[in-house]
């Protein structure tokens, strides 16, 4: 039987899908958002500290599961191994209603105006595809501040003297500073450095309903016990629904987006919970299915018009593959500076976003989420034997003695950071898989050396008695800040949507998730990703004439 | 002392994995497995891994991996999770008894701990690919939840000082204004 036709049909349910369905159904069209995950509740939360979205060595625990989902990861020397979610190669997100919104840490970061202008304000970096965006920080600002009080976001960024002007101050207070912040705020005054309240999509007072957070173990990558986490899931969804114009279709695969004998979309094909093949007939269809699957639906999309996939005219579907290259410092103090008081994160510095000498670009410095035994291992300095007796008696005396600080370098764009669909390698519904290749830019690392010093110099001032850096290396980046593949621009020739997020080439498909973002920020993404949503669904809404589909 | 009363520590050693084996039941058993308890592993091989993982985290003042029951973890993961890593294992074990009888004469479990080191650290020069396999499989059965057949009686959680039982959260004790 065939489906009901619908207005806009929404190609997954994570941080872009999620505030596109209610916008959308709260204006009064009709809308299928349709999520290949499971849709998991804070009873999920199982605290398994081998299984959930950050560590994964038992499997990702919000999707994708391994068995179903292959992708091929293409190494610096061109080896191709096929891959599985739990693999580091595999750049995962998260694959549920609320994507990577509903385990995610939930820091709630604005970009700053350089960062829409990075090409303006550093010029030409070789071998990189920097660029501006076609919209500035203005144009998202009302939306920004939309995201934070519809959402619900905690923290105090009024000392924060780098920050973008804004109008409003944030609907709630921080959390109560944790040991750590104790000691290293004090420590970035003397240094000269401005740090405040990470901004975070945490309830720390009762909000929309729900109750505040209890400062548990178990934050980033595990589910909230308590719904005191704010994502696509417990807010603009269940909104969206509500409207009784929504209809949430979980276990739902897209295979394409179906187009008529001129390219223009007519839905989607997928494949239902049951495996069966379903087309959604819609007169819009918009893909929301995170930096990685967004790119590859497109090119999976084929048409006599669209040979090499769909938008993909000037072949920059899936190019400039970005994310954060997080450097770190970590030191280690003669006093106990563990608390057990999560989410661990609470005070950040912007001094180094910008304005470094030589550098286009920076990082914003925080200290790190509350680390259970097992990720602590990773914080184990290269001096230490990698076990027998010295690994473990480090562990012992380091684990409640350790302050990590890190921060989301923006990275320089490399066009040959890149997605393609796999000529060979097939998922279980048989659709060419992912494929990933590409590696960073060596600008991005020696941003990452920087940023790493700047945080070891911040521990060392506020008492560390011994220091040491994680940098990472130059393999490509993905994973959970994973975007850039879409990137909006005017010129169709250097870009894949309009600053509508509206195909060039197509006039009724958009892409409103990270891959649009020309540039990723010094920042985690998550509000940026939720604010150009809603302000690409509004001019969507504007340019909306109603249904052309005959009934 | 373990290579002093080899039999009594084999036998304790066997009921901790039946044990195990038992309070996982819904976990079918792995395809290599022996009937004597594990789901993957042999006896022999059981007592292999074992003895590796205590190398790796060995007893001081507070449980090495042999006490957390780490090998139970890598042999529940094996009939899992980890079935794509058990041609490693069954090779990789070998050839760690193979290094030790070729330089000791003997098995490796059967080793005084320093030649037990000696021979790991061949192995590692010789096999690394197999080598940082178990030793991360070791890390996670000695540090991670104890739900996954390791880290028995939350052995490294209390060596690290976590609060036991893990607590929900904090701030309803801390603060009774919370909501
Ligand atoms: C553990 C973790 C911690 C994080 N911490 C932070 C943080 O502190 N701050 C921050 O800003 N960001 C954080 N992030 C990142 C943030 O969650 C992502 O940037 C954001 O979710 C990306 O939004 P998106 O809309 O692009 O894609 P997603 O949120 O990934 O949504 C895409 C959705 O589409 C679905 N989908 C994809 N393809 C298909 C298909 N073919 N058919 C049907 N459905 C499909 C996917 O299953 C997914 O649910 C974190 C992420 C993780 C996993
Ligand atoms: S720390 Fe707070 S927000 Fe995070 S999971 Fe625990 S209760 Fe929820």
């Amino acid at each position: 039987m065939a489906l009901k036709h619908v207005n806009a049909v929404i190609v997954g349910a994570g941080a872009g899908g999620g505030v596109v369905a209610k916008e959308l159904s709260a204006a009064g069209l009709s809308v299928a958002l349709l999520e290949r995950g499971r849709w998991y509740s804070a009873a999920d939360c199982r605290k398994d500290d081998l299984c959930n979205q950050r560590t994964q060595v038992l499997g990702a625990k919000f999707g994708p599961d391994d068995e179903r989902n292959p992708r091929v990861a293409v190494d610096g020397k061109g080896r191709e191994t096929v891959v599985v979610a739990s693999d580091g190669a595999y750049s995962n997100n998260a694959a549920c209603v609320g994507g990577g919104t509903f385990s995610y840490g939930a820091m709630a970061w604005r970009y700053m105006e350089k960062d829409f202008r990075m090409r303006s304000t550093y010029g030409a970096v070789a071998g990189s595809t920097l660029e501006d965006w076609p919209i500035d920080y203005f144009d998202l600002e009302p939306y920004y501040e939309k995201a934070e009080w519809e959402m619900g976001v905690s923290g105090d960024v009024s000392n924060n003297i780098f920050k973008a002007p804004r109008r409003k101050p944030l609907p709630m207070p921080p959390l109560p500073p944790n040991r750590e912040y104790r000691i290293l705020s004090p420590a970035a005054k003397r240094l000269g450095l401005h740090p405040f309240d990470i901004p975070m999509l945490r309830n720390t007072v009762p909000y929309n309903g729900r109750r505040s957070c209890m400062r548990c173990r178990w934050c980033v990558g595990f589910a909230c016990e308590v719904n005191a986490r704010n994502g696509t899931h417990n807010t603009v969804i269940p909104e969206a629904l509500a409207t009784g114009n929504c209809e949430l279709r979980t276990d739902c695969m897209t295979r394409e987006i179906l187009l008529d004998a001129r390219g223009r979309a007519t839905g989607v094909a997928y494949f239902d919970a049951n495996g069966r093949l379903q087309e959604q007939t819609a007169d819009l269809a918009i893909v929301c299915g995170g930096a990685v699957e967004s790119a590859r639906l497109l090119l999976n999309t084929k048409h006599r018009l669209f040979p090499n996939g769909l938008g993909n005219r000037y072949d920059w579907v899936g190019r400039n593959l970005q994310s954060h290259t997080y450097p770190a410092a970590i030191g280690l103090f003669e006093q106990e500076v563990y608390d057990d008081l999560g989410p661990g994160a609470g005070i950040a510095i912007c001094d180094y976003n910008h304005g470094n000498p030589g550098l286009a670009g920076g990082a914003m410095l925080a200290n790190e989420f509350i680390r259970l035994p097992y990720q602590f291992l990773s914080a184990v300095p290269a001096g230490v034997p990698q076990w027998g007796p010295e690994h473990k008696n480090f562990v012992r005396n380091a684990y409640r003695r350790t302050i990590s600080i890190m921060g989301p370098v923006q990275e320089m764009p490399v066009f040959d950071a890149r997605v393609q669909a796999d000529p060979k390698v097939k998922d279980y519904w048989g659709i060419p898989v992912a494929r990933l290749s590409g590696g960073k830019h060596p600008h991005t690392l020696e941003i990452a050396g920087f940023a790493a010093a700047k945080a070891e110099a911040w521990l060392k001032e506020a008492g560390a008695i011994r220091t040491w850096k994680r940098l990472p290396g130059a393999s490509l980046s993905g994973g959970q800040h994973q975007a850039g593949t879409c990137r909006m621009g005017n010129d169709p020739k250097t870009s894949v949507v309009n600053k509508d997020c509206q195909l060039h080439e197509v006039d009724n498909v958009y892409v409103i998730d990270a891959s649009v973002h020309v540039t990723n920020g010094g920042f985690n993404p998550a509000l940026t990703i939720l604010a150009n949503a809603y302000r690409a669904s509004g001019n969507l809404l504007k340019a909306w004439k109603g249904s052309k589909a005959r009934s | 002392m373990p290579n002093q009363k080899p039999s009594l520590k084999r036998r304790t050693f066997l009921s901790a994995g039946l044990a195990a084996a038992a309070g996982g039941a819904a976990i079918s058993c792995g395809g290599g497995g022996t009937g004597e308890g594990w789901r993957f592993f042999t006896a022999e091989e059981a007592r292999t891994v074992d003895a590796i993982c205590e190398r790796i985290i060995p007893a001081d003042r507070d449980p090495g991996a042999h006490a957390a029951g780490v090998v139970n973890y890598i042999d529940i993961q094996l009939a899992k999770r980890f079935k794509k890593h058990q041609a490693a294992y069954r090779k990789g074990v070998a050839g760690v008894d193979a290094v030790s009888r070729a330089r000791f004469g003997k098995r490796f479990a059967e080793l005084p701990p320093d030649q037990q080191t000696q021979a790991l650290t061949e192995v590692g020069a010789k096999s690394g690919a197999f080598f940082n396999l178990v030793l991360n499989h070791a890390m996670q059965g000695f540090y991670g939840d104890p739900r996954h057949g390791g880290n028995r009686n939350m052995a490294s959680w209390r060596m690290l000082g976590l609060p036991l039982p893990p607590v929900r959260g904090r701030q309803h004790y801390d603060d009774p204004k919370a909501g």
